[in-house]
Parts: C-alpha cells; structure tokens; sequence
C-alpha cells in the first residue's frame, strides 16, 4: 500500500557520558500508519516522545539517539534499510517536513526563490527558467504572490514564512508530509489558515499528512484518525470521530476534562496530578498507573497490551473494552466538581476599582540618519481606557504585535507612556516618583508568558521570593522566611523549594513560584501576560486553579493577557479585544463572546480551532 | 642573615592570594559553588591541567618572597644589606643560578659549544672545546653569559603569571562595569561608552604601550631614590606595563558583556525585578553580572593565554619588561641573534616555548573544563 507504515519504533538515547552510562528510551514501541491522502495526527504533550518519533521518521534522530528496533516503511520501501545517500533522496522528495519556527526554518540570506529552487533542483532536477515557472506555480498553490518570489525571509511574516516552507517541502512533491506543530508559533487567525492550507493541499495533492501537535482542538479539526502519545507510546488511536465521542483511555479522558471552556465556567477544571514521566523512568506495569483515577492493582503489574478496544479504536488499558462508558463515568467522577464562586460567578455590581486606564498611549519615536532624528511614531499602545475592579479578572486579547505587553509594561511604568492616565487605587501613577513609585509598585505585579526566562537561573527560589519583599516591604528576616514559607504553601509548592534553584522545577512549578514571587509583596493587582500558553494543557488546569483560588482569597483583580480564547471563556469576567493598539471591542464575557459585534473579533473567534478547518 | 623585601608586585600577588582564600573560605559551605570544581577535579584533563597550573603557580609564588642578604659587617656598625634582591626560588636553585659558565653550552654538555684557544697540560696552545666548569648539570644548556637556562626559565614564569593576572585583573572591572552598564541602560550611556571603546581600539596598542612605557622610564629616573635597586626598578615597570595593557585590554570583553547585557535585560526576570522597584545598581550586581559570570571567566582565561604570549612580543619590540628581568620575552628576544649564528643555538628559544606551550595548553584545557563544568546544560550529561 501507498503512505507511511511504522512499526514498533524504539529510540534510545545515550546519556550520562561515560562515567555513568544510562539509556533513555523516549520513544518505546510505536506503531501507526497512515494511509494515502489521510491525515493522522501525533497528540501529546511535551516530553511524551512525539517530536522524536517524527524525527525519526525522517532519520534526523539528534547525536547520541538512535532507532533501536522497529521499521518505517513508506510504500512498502523500509527506509531503514536505505544508505544515507538513498535516504537524503526521499528526505525533501518524497517524505517532508515543517518544522514548528518559521523563524529559524528559512535560511536569512537567500530569497525565497533560491531555497525553493534548490529543492526543486536536488529534487527534480529542475533548473533555470522551468525552476523560477514551478516556484511560482508552488507559491501561487501556498497562497503567496510571485511578488514573494524575491522577498528575503525578513521581509515576510510569520504566516508567510510558513507558507513559503510549506511551497519548499512541496517542491519535492512528496507523498507524506510531516508537520511537527506547524502553527504553534503563530497567531490565531493566521494559525486558521495554515491548517486550511495544510488539508487544502494535502486533499489536491492525495498527500498523507502526519500532523503532530499538543492541540486537542487542532487535531480534531484536521485529522482523520488521532494517535494519543504518553511517555514514549502510543495509548489510544482511532479515528478522529471515534476518539473524540468516546475516548477509552483514562490519559485521553482526562486531557479532554482539563480543557477550560466557556461551559466549564464556574466549575473548577478538573486536574491532572503530577507530571509525566521522564524517559529514564523504570515502568512496572501502565505507564499511566501513577496519574490514573480509575487504577488499580492489575495496573500497577501488569502492562496493559494495546488491543482493539471496538473495531478501529485501540487503546492500551486494561478497562478499555469492558467498560465503554462506565470508565469515563468513573474519571469523571473520581473529580468532584466544585462550583468556584471566585470566577465564572455571575458578573455583580463592581467592587472598588483597582486599577484605572484612561486615554493610554505609547508611542515609540522612529529615529533614522546620523543624528537620529524623529521621523515618526510607532503607535504601540493608542488611547486605551479599561478599569479593573477587585475580583474582577479583565482579559485582554489580540494577536501578537497588537500592543498588549507594551500596554502591561506601561501600565507598570517599566515603559513611560507618552499620554495618558493610569490610576491604582484611585491614585494617578503619572508623575510619581522615587520612594513614592517604589511604595505603589507593591500593589501591582506581573506574571509572566515564559516560565524559564522570568527567573533567574542563578539565585535559589528563597531568594526570588525574597527580593521583592526586599524591596518595597520592610521586614525582618525571620518575617521574610515565614512568608516565603507561606506563599511556597499558597502556590502548592513544598517548603524545601526554598533552597533549590530554579532549573529544578518544571515549567508548572516555576510558573507557581513566579506567581508566589508576584503574590509577595501584596499586590492589589495582577497583571498576568500569558501565563499558561507555554504549559501542557494539564498544567495549565492547575495554574488556571490556583489563579482562581488565590483571586477568591485575596480579592485580587486580574488583568489577564493572552490570546487563547478558551482560557478566556473559562476565566474571564469581562473581555477586551485589542488591535493594532486600540480596544476595538469591549464587555462582558459572555455577551462579547457569544454575540460579538465587532468584525474583528468575529474573525478571532471564528479562527479559534475546534470548530472545523472550513473548506 | 636576610631581610625581606616586598616589592609593590609582591604586595600585590599577596593581597589577591588574601582575597581569593578569603572567597574560597566564605563559599566553602555553598554547594552549588563546589560541585562545579569537584567535577573539575574528577575529571582526569581537568586534573591533570589543574596540577600543572599549581605547579607554575607554586614557583611563581616562591618566586615572590623575595629578601636581601645582610653584608659582613664590623661589630657595632650599622648593618649593611647587599643591593642585590633574592628569592626563595633562587635560594633553592642555588646551585643552579652560582654555577655559571663562560658562555653556550648545548644541554648536559661536558664541553662549552664553541672552540676557544686552551693551553694543554703541555703548554702548548690548541683551538679546542674547553671543558665545562661544572660538566653534565645543565639541563637545558647555559646562555651566552654562562646561565643556566632552566634557570632562566622557572624565573620566566613569575613574570608571565604576573602579566597575565594583574593584567586581567585591572581589565575586568572596566570590562564588567562598563560592558554590563552599556548594555542594561543603554541610549546615552550605551553611546558615550561604545566612543570610549572604540576610540581605544582604534589607537595601535604598541604604539600605546611603547609611549607609556617611556613615561615611566622617565618617572622612573626622575624618583631614582624610590627605587635603590634594580630589581625595584624593573618591579615598576612590570607593573605599568601591566596596567597599561589592562587599561587598554578591557574593550574586547566589554564588548562581549555589552551584548549579552541587552539580551538578558529584555528577560522577564530582568523585568520582574524592576516591577518590584529594585534599584539598577543591584539589578546590575544580582541579575545580570552572575549570568555573564561564565563568558567572563572563558575569555579571561583566554586572555590570560594571550597575554603571556604578549609579553613575549612587546619584549621582541623591545617596549615590554626590563631587558634585565628575566622573562620568556627576554628569552625569546636573545634567541633571535642565536638563531642567527652557525651553527645554531636552539635550546633556549626551544625551553621558553616549551615552558609556555605547557602554561598556556594547561589554561585553556583547563578553562575548556570549568566552562564544561559551569554550563547547566552540560551538568546533566555528566
């Protein structure tokens, strides 16, 4: 048969140099297959081995991995079994790849011609002008004008650049096409036309497309069946609809239920405790067994085989065919939902007003020639209004470049606003300064989107805890160390982190202690910039908890920056949508997104997936 | 009887010996600052570098306590200290630095190289190879004056090491000061410190070092009575060589810090500690300096390589130590007229370079391991 056939496939990875030699195993006995002209998909979340299987795939495994046993055969040829000479053939000819950075996937110094040019060369042999007529043709079929022809990746954006790797891996003309998180990277809107274009093309071409990505949504909208990863193996596989009106394995029930929905408002997401296993991990029995809420002493011995649960539906747990819908009763029962009243509540008479915005601007002097003068103005943050009362969460959505971070930084004035009113408390922050600045910066604080970047790498967790209080609190060092105990408990972290460093924590657990850090100096408000879009779906369930936990206690009030809608469904009071550094729409949750009247908005919640790839 | 001596560079080497053993003593409880050393340690290359570098630097050391002999006196007179400085090391090489030949000998020589007219046992005059005074003890062979040039070289390394880290050490706090600041603050700061570095690396270095090197000739000569001996003399200008080298030497690593600093000022950690209203000095010293401490301490050990090769070169141009202190580039500057001469004179060009090859390999390899050992990405591989 046609398309791509894998078998088994076991990668090793050499670690611990020679003093102590380990073998991880990240990917262990896999098997899928995909037919011509389908889609199927890789889910799971980082760390469970499906990055590597797609690498492996195209034998572009990272020093020190290697394919320990299984095949991959692409019709019917066992690419294994190939030289290195015959592989580098099929690689970009037959079996391509895109890769998740249009960044860093585009070489910076060749137009968009030349590297499409050189795939059709090392491909088909094409060259001069039957070249530059196929590029074109390959452009045109990606959406790009011939006007991009000669455009240097720079001079492209971000959906553009992934668009022109798509019309490079194309010139192969290749039978499979592997997309490793080809839209991670991008905003929403756009994220919604790749995805149209990827099954666009993949439907003309009777391309197979192997999607991997760690949105259930996404998978959902695009594939035609889903293969679940958890650490290192395939758990459940069968066909998109199958799997998702009824998944059989607990891992894939409880991904589902963590998901923060509009519908979800109100109750508390379920959660999924601890985290997956690493790949140096010794498994006895379901690998799933530690995190199960349906477990029990067969599991914890014996390997659940993956087997057929009902015809075309595999899953690799013992109760998958004797309980069709009883287990997923018992996961979701195993949770019990808890009404939270510190969100979703239905919207009261606002409470005092913490933080005030009237008439915000920013504008970023653009400054050329030799004695820079100002020739104009980028207009990152113009004329915003927006209040924010105590309990009250207020998102704040938009696409990258639409000014949101700048709006939050100049809020926090670590960038002076060029115009404006900012007001904490009641009290205006223009024109503070010194000591008096310093007091009120103790009543706002900011989480931020990346976990790993916003603690420093070389002071102990205590000492982050501390430094705020430092700062603005005066308190003795006994005070100091109790509190810092005190906020580790309030985030859920145990009391020894105090002496870690931070690279010893998952990114969940230094999102609680930046939250902790924020949390330390009392703050009234919290700006909160994206803090879970770099988490696995689970984790973010727990962050999004603890937010709501900590908002209920404290009465604080939450400017929430992000560009995932779900969240904001969950989460948000009332909604603001920015573009292109104004609030073109603003209001209630629920009104704004059940009933938007902006066009923009519209579009946005139009593109969100899970509603359908469109035609 | 003897009196010790301490020269400024003496003084200097003790203080930093105090300050280091001062840090090592107020981290030895911090484990994060020993484990990256025990791996060091562990390791065989980094064992093995880190052992001769001791070496080097326990002669250096040796080399640094100096004193002065006391002269034959009459009883009840004044004592009287001879002119001539010593050190522990040439106390100990005694034997080495007294048993001086007439001139070239090649190594464990029995004869010196070139013929001279001898008078035999029967008066008559012949053109032979005199015998050596003390046959088969000098290990590398003996210089034009009759010195033992293993001699020469264990002197040699005192000033190499002193160049390298004193050198070093008045860089980095420009370096680190005025990199990290151009890149956290930037605008005008940035630009008045890019000029200044700028500025400085446009001026060739040897024309620099060659104008300075003057002036404290003159100074020098001007407060003769500062410094009565020779050795004091060249003490001095060691030490403005070496500052002068710092203070030029700093651009290249405030360079590197300048770019790394407007990186890490854009991460969120940078911009959390401002939200809390910390001060820049302390964003400065808690924040950026401990994450550029890595790049810091490679290019150092860099530099320190290249700065005991450029002593070498200023004292060929003849703008580096004192042509009467022994250093490799005294060394090195004699050999050029001995590579000239039939037939060749190889051993002493051939000792400086092995003696430095040794410290400068053992630098890197050993930096190349503490780089390893710091990097947090290579720690979980070993």
């Amino acid at each position: 048969m046609s398309g791509l056939v894998v078998e088994n496939l076991r990668i090793e990875i050499a670690a611990g140099g020679a003093s102590n030699p380990r073998v991880l195993k990240p990917v262990d006995g896999v098997s899928f297959e995909i037919g011509a002209n389908e889609c199927v998909a890789l889910l799971g979340e980082s760390g469970c081995g499906k990055s590597l299987t797609a690498l492996a795939l195209m034998r572009l495994l990272p020093d020190g991995g290697r394919v320990a046993s299984g095949s991959v055969r692409l019709a019917e040829e066992d690419l294994f079994a190939l030289t290195e000479a015959e592989m580098g053939e099929v690689r970009g000819g037959r079996l391509a790849m895109i890769f998740q950075e249009p960044q860093t996937s585009l070489n910076p110094v060749m137009t968009v011609a030349e590297q499409i040019d050189e795939a059709l060369m090392a491909h088909r042999g094409l060259t001069g002008a039957a070249a530059t007529e196929e590029s074109l043709r390959l452009l045109e079929s990606v959406g790009l004008g011939a006007d991009k022809l000669d455009a240097y990746p720079f001079q492209l954006s971000g959906g553009q650049r992934q668009r022109a790797l798509i019309a490079m891996m194309l010139a192969g003309e290749p039978e499979v096409l592997i997309a490793d998180e080809p839209t991670t990277a991008l905003d929403v809107t756009v994220q919604a036309q790749i995805l149209r274009l990827l099954k666009d093309l993949q439907q003309q071409r009777g391309m197979s497309l192997l999607l991997i990505t760690h949105d259930l949504d996404v998978a959902h909208d695009m594939a035609d069946r889903v293969a679940v990863m958890y650490a290192g193996q395939i758990v459940e596989w069968a066909s998109s609809d199958a799997l998702y009106a009824a998944p059989r394995h607990p891992y894939t029930q409880k991904l589902f239920a963590v998901l923060p929905r509009l519908d979800r408002r109100g109750e508390r997401l379920d959660s999924l405790p601890g985290r997956v296993p690493g790949p140096d991990t010794l498994f006895v029995g379901c690998r799933f067994a530690d995190r199960c809420p349906v477990a029990f002493e067969r599991c914890r011995v014996e390997t659940p085989a993956f087997h057929e649960a009902a015809p075309g539906h595999f899953a690799r747990c013992h109760l998958a065919d004797s309980a069709d819908e009883s287990t997923s009763r018992r996961v979701r029962h195993a949770h019990q939902i808890t009404p939270n009243g510190a969100h979703g509540a239905p919207y009261a008479a606002p409470l005092a007003v913490v933080l005030e915005v009237r008439d915000l601007a920013v504008h970023f002097p653009i400054r050329k020639g030799l004695l820079k003068r100002t020739i104009g103005h980028a207009k990152a943050v113009d004329g915003v209004s927006l209040q924010v009362a105590a309990g009250e969460t207020l998102a704040l959505v938009g696409e990258s470049g639409c000014g949101k971070t700048t709006l939050a930084r100049a809020i926090l004035r670590l960038i002076e606003p060029t115009a404006g009113r900012v007001s904490l408390l009641g009290e205006p922050l223009a024109g503070l300064r010194g000591e008096a600045l310093r007091r009120k910066r103790a009543e706002m604080q900011i989480v931020f989107q990346d976990p790993f970047s916003s603690l420093n790498p070389r002071m102990k967790v205590g000492e982050i805890l501390a430094e705020g209080m430092a700062a603005l609190l005066s308190l003795s060092a006994a005070a100091q160390r109790e509190r810092v105990a005190d906020l580790l408990n309030q985030v859920g972290l145990p009391a020894d982190a105090v002496g870690r460093y931070p690279h010893e924590f998952s990114g969940g657990q230094r999102q609680r202690i930046a939250i902790a850090r924020a949390l330390a100096v009392e703050p009234k408000l919290l700006i909160l910039d994206e803090p879970t879009s770099a988490l696995d779906v689970s984790v973010q369930a727990q962050i999004l908890n603890l937010l709501a936990d900590l908002q209920q206690q404290h009465g604080l009030a939450y400017l929430f920056i992000t560009h995932n809608l779900s969240v904001v469904s969950y989460l948000a009071h009332r909604v603001a949508v920015m573009q292109g550094g104004k609030i073109v729409e603003q209001g209630e949750a629920e009104t704004l997104l059940t009933r938007p009247e902006n066009a923009y908005t519209r579009l946005l919640l139009d593109s969100a997936p899970g509603r359908g790839v469109g035609s | 009887m003897i009196k010790p001596v301490l020269l400024w560079s003496d003084a200097l080497i003790l203080l930093l010996l105090l300050t280091v053993a001062a840090l090592v003593w107020l981290a030895r409880k911090n484990d994060t600052f020993r484990a990256p050393w025990r791996q060091v340690m562990a390791s065989r290359m980094g064992f093995v570098t880190a052992s001769i570098l001791a070496v080097y630097a326990g002669i250096g050391l040796l080399d640094s306590m100096h004193y002065v002999e006391r002269l034959p006196s009459a009883p009840g007179q004044q004592a009287q200290y001879s002119g001539e400085v010593f050190s522990a090391l040439d106390a100990l090489l005694k034997p080495l630095r007294v048993n001086v030949e007439k001139t070239y000998s090649s190594p464990l020589a029995t004869h010196l190289y070139a013929k001279e007219t001898v008078q035999g046992p029967d008066g008559v005059e012949r053109r032979d190879y005199p015998p050596l005074k003390y046959p088969g003890t000098h290990l590398l062979g003996t210089d034009k004056v009759g010195q033992d040039v293993l001699y020469l070289s264990l002197k040699s390394i005192r000033t190499g090491l002193l160049i390298g880290t004193l050198t070093t050490l008045i860089m980095l706090p420009f370096a680190l000061s005025l990199g990290i600041a151009a890149g956290y603050f930037g605008g005008r700061i940035d630009d008045a410190i890019q000029y200044l570095y700028t500025t400085l690396n446009s001026i060739p270095g040897v024309l620099l070092i060659a104008a300075a090197v003057l002036v404290v000739q003159v100074q020098i000569e001007a407060h003769a009575e500062m410094f009565n001996t020779a050795a004091a003399r060249s003490d001095v200008r060691l030490l403005a060589l070496c500052a002068i080298l710092g203070v030029t030497g700093w651009t290249g690593l405030a360079r590197l810090l300048r770019a790394e600093a407007l990186k890490l000022r854009e991460l969120e950690f940078v911009q959390a500690a401002r939200a809390f209203g910390v001060t820049d000095a302390r964003i400065l010293l808690r924040h950026l300096l401990p994450n550029v401490m890595h790049l810091v301490l490679i290019s150092v050990v860099i530099d320190f390589s290249g700065l005991v090769l450029a002593e070498a070169v200023l004292s060929y141009v003849g703008v580096g130590v004192d042509p009467g202190m022994i250093s490799f580039g005294n060394m090195i500057n004699g050999a050029r007229l001995e590579l000239a001469r039939e037939p060749v004179v190889w051993w002493q060009l051939a000792a400086a370079f092995v003696f430095m090859f040794v410290l400068v390999l053992a630098a890197n390899l050993f930096a190349d391991q503490v780089r390893d050992a710091l990097d947090p990405k290579s720690r979980g591989r070993a």
